[in-house]
């Protein structure tokens, strides 16, 4: 009873610091953070809804892990990204796709055997730490950064990365410009009121630069003044760089230089002091890294049923008892793998090759090609 | 530009048309001084629109999202439930012209042209097209069975309308009795109810739940009882002392907080609850303002008569006072309609969250430009018929003569 009046009254505090926020900044209060990811940026920055020492949630309550509920109601509640590109979006006939949307699917693919069993809740930047506390989502697959703070003070448990992306800085070819010291006295077209023109200006500074930023409200009108000839240089998440390099009329032009000016690792978020839910989500994305350093993927996994490897044949599910240690089937791997895909899948899906973004793996790679991907083992 | 082609043509028509440019345009002459500026900015402007919108710009985006836009993530085995609805609704404008405007055919030569135009050009299945037909025809046949029961019909019309939002209720989120408490359950998600159906759902739910708390709590204001008048001055200062989105924000994540965690409310009820609210605080000013610009006299005269309170209300004082704020009224409708785009918070994909995802797929990147014109026409149009409706209202009340 006490939990629940102490979480809405901080609640409420929350809200009056939003309402505040919005009251001096006018219409843009509410806004910048979002538009953060309409570059087709991943890692939104926006500023963590502070809500200290509340880590308590319905389930301790009355001591059930998550799972139960979930398992129960059938479905799995998944906070996602309506609009950004690659990562979450409705297609044409109006089913949620993108990487993160995968996600999803694989959790829902590893309890219920189907990844549909999943209800999408569309959330904006603002709202969905709120939606994780108040038990709205059971798990936020949102492009949501991994940082200490979000981590501690509101109340986050976060799974495994499942994206590494970061803050980059693309230029026109013709310009010559290789280095961040080339950019010395450039002008640089950034978007206003997000940690991208904070980054970009820390970088600077720490590096002794000059350089005059161009501000814009949002992603739009930053790259159309970058393409007129407004600036050298525009800034923003490497992911959201290369989606937007691919719509310039001569994409060769361009160049994204070999710098990265902040860490953005994304990952899902559920909430703090349920481990037992914690494990299952975190482990349905290390099924889908291990099942990819396997080289099993939803096509050739039936093959991989007569492997004599024992750790293939305990990742299957087909030995030992990992699976029902967490509280799942023994063969949810298998059933990630085969439904949704393993990682590499499920990015040349979304924003391989085949894509129009066609973004290197780069950092999300397996630890075997460079990359920083790497599961620890299943047995 | 048109006027130099039809010079050989029609001289009589020339020598009109240059009165009028005279007349308007080039007298005295600085007004013709102005005329030679802005005309070709104005046709340099009007040139570069009209090249984007009939070369540059690919509408393939919308055509290809179309379904999207209107239902939004509706399941498509369901969609025959969209079109019963459309149909239930379009037979009931039918029925209401003809009950209350008879055979007047603008209304169902338009309908018909546009269902025809529809059909031929709108990139929709076989199936969509006929049933875009179907509901022209519907339209026309109400009219005339309206038409011939005439001034007998009007009063069931209203009901009807009444029964229908139930009835489209129902078959939308397909409702089925269950046998646990509220005894009834939707088959249908709320969050796959999206797109210009949302829109209309919550604006015009919006629009006519909050319509009588708002009357009520403008009567409150008024009323001399101490307790219902602190509620209503209360109720009102407090709603209009918050923004929508607040409103929103608290329904959406608080009001889970306020009830027991087995009772979970559906998003659309608490998106529709909370715009209803919000707006009936509004209506209720607007509707006092009607109030306070009845004279005494009516009052005094109604209460003269014998009639209670409620009979003046109903028969002296409301239909005057409500006649009197129709342009306010509808301006708050359309203001309503377009913050419907907040309810994105509670987690509904209305018609501009479903624009925001479409310029996000991948084979559309780039193409908001496209998206958005398109969703400020259906906007445009939508704001557009409430303000001609209410103009016309006004027209057949008089209320400017009064």
């Amino acid at each position: 009873m006490n939990r629940r009046l102490l979480l809405l009254v901080t609640l409420l505090a929350a809200l009056a610091l939003v309402l505040a926020a919005c009251g001096g900044g006018g219409e843009e209060g509410s806004a910048p953070t979002e538009t953060a990811a309409e570059t087709g940026g991943a890692a939104e920055t926006a500023a963590p809804t502070p809500v200290p020492e509340q880590k308590e949630e319905a389930q301790q309550q009355t001591g059930q892990s998550l799972l139960e509920t979930v398992k129960a109601r059938g479905k799995l509640i998944c906070g996602v990204n309506q609009a950004l590109p690659g990562f979450g979006y409705l297609d044409q006939s109006g089913n949620f796709a993108g990487f993160d949307v995968d996600f999803c699917k694989a959790v829902a693919a590893a309890i219920f055997d189907d990844p549909n069993a999943v209800e999408y809740r569309p959330l904006t930047a603002q709202e969905r730490f709120t939606a994780l506390q108040t038990g709205e989502v059971d798990v936020l697959f949102r492009n949501t950064t991994w940082t200490l703070g979000r981590d501690t003070s509101v109340g986050l448990d976060f799974g495994v990365v499942t994206f590494y992306d970061g803050q980059g800085i693309m230029v026109r070819k013709a310009d010559n410009i290789t280095s961040m010291e080339d950019l010395n006295g450039a002008a640089i077209c950034v978007q206003t009121g997000t940690t991208t023109e904070l980054n970009l200006a820390d970088q600077m500074r720490a590096r002794g630069l000059d350089y005059e930023p161009v501000v814009f409200e949002d992603a739009d009108s930053t790259f159309n003044a970058y393409e007129e000839g407004r600036c050298d240089a525009v800034t923003t998440d490497k992911s959201g760089l290369v989606s937007r390099r691919t719509v310039l009329q001569n994409p060769d032009d361009h160049v994204i230089l070999d710098v990265t000016l902040s860490k953005e690792p994304l990952g899902p978020a559920v909430l703090q002091g349920d481990p037992i839910w914690h494990d299952v989500v975190m482990w349905v994305v290390f099924a889908t890294i291990q099942g990819e350093e396997f080289g099993i993927t939803s096509q050739n996994i039936d093959d991989f049923m007569n492997s004599e490897d024992p750790n293939i044949r305990r990742f299957l599910g087909l030995e030992g008892d990992l699976g029902t240690s967490l509280g799942l089937t023994n063969d949810f791997a298998y059933r990630v793998v085969k439904h949704v895909g393993n990682y590499g899948e499920i990015y040349d899906r979304n924003l391989g090759p085949d894509t129009p973004f066609n973004l290197p793996r780069g950092l999300n790679d397996l630890w075997t090609n460079g990359g920083l991907l790497y599961s620890p083992p299943f047995r | 530009m048109t006027t130099t082609t039809q010079t050989h043509t029609t001289p009589s028509l020339i020598t009109s048309i240059w009165h009028w440019l005279r007349d308007n345009l080039l007298t005295p002459w600085y007004n013709a001084l102005i005329t030679i500026i802005v005309t070709p900015i104005v046709a340099f402007v009007l040139y570069r629109i009209l090249a984007w919108i009939f070369f540059a710009a690919e509408w393939d985006v919308v055509k290809q999202n179309l379904r999207l836009f209107m239902v939004g993530p509706y399941p498509q085995e369901e969609l025959w439930r969209s079109w019963v609805t459309l149909g239930i609704v379009v037979l009931l404008s039918g029925l209401s012209w003809g009950a209350w405007r008879g055979r007047e055919w603008t209304a169902p030569i338009s309908v018909v042209v546009l269902g025809i135009l529809g059909a031929l050009f709108l990139p929709i299945t076989a199936a969509s097209k006929i049933n875009l037909l179907i509901m022209a025809a519907i339209f026309v046949g109400g009219q005339f069975l309206g038409a011939w029961k005439g001034e007998h019909l009007r009063k069931y019309v209203v009901w009807l309308w009444v029964l229908s939002f139930f009835i489209v209720l129902i078959i939308l989120w397909d409702v089925r009795p269950s046998s646990t408490p509220p005894f009834f359950e939707a088959n249908i998600p709320s969050g796959q109810v999206g797109g210009l159906t949302l829109t209309i759902l919550l604006a015009v739910i919006g629009i006519v739940a909050s319509f009588p708390i708002g009357v009520l709590l403008a009567l409150g204001r008024r009323s001399s009882l101490p307790v219902v008048k602190t509620f209503s001055i209360l109720y009102i200062e407090i709603i209009r002392g918050v923004p929508l989105v607040t409103v929103l924000w608290t329904a959406s994540l608080l009001l889970p907080l306020f009830l027991p965690s087995d009772i979970r409310v559906d998003k659309f009820i608490r998106a529709v609850t909370g715009i209803t609210l919000f707006s009936a605080a509004y209506l209720a000013e607007n509707v006092r303002g009607g109030l306070q610009a009845i004279p005494k006299g009516q009052y005094e005269a109604a209460q003269a008569l014998g009639l209670n309170y409620r009979q003046m209300m109903q028969y002296i004082i409301l239909p005057q006072a409500l006649r009197i704020v129709i342009p306010a009224l509808v301006g708050q409708f359309i203001a309503l309609f377009k913050d419907t785009t907040l309810v994105l918070i509670v987690g509904l994909l209305e018609l501009l969250a479903i624009a925001r995802s479409v310029i996000s797929q991948p084979e559309f990147i780039g193409l908001q430009r496209e998206v958005f014109v398109f969703i400020a026409l259906i906007y445009w149009v939508f704001s557009y018929s409430m303000s001609y409706t209410s103009r016309r209202i006004e027209e057949r009340l008089n209320v400017s003569r009064r």
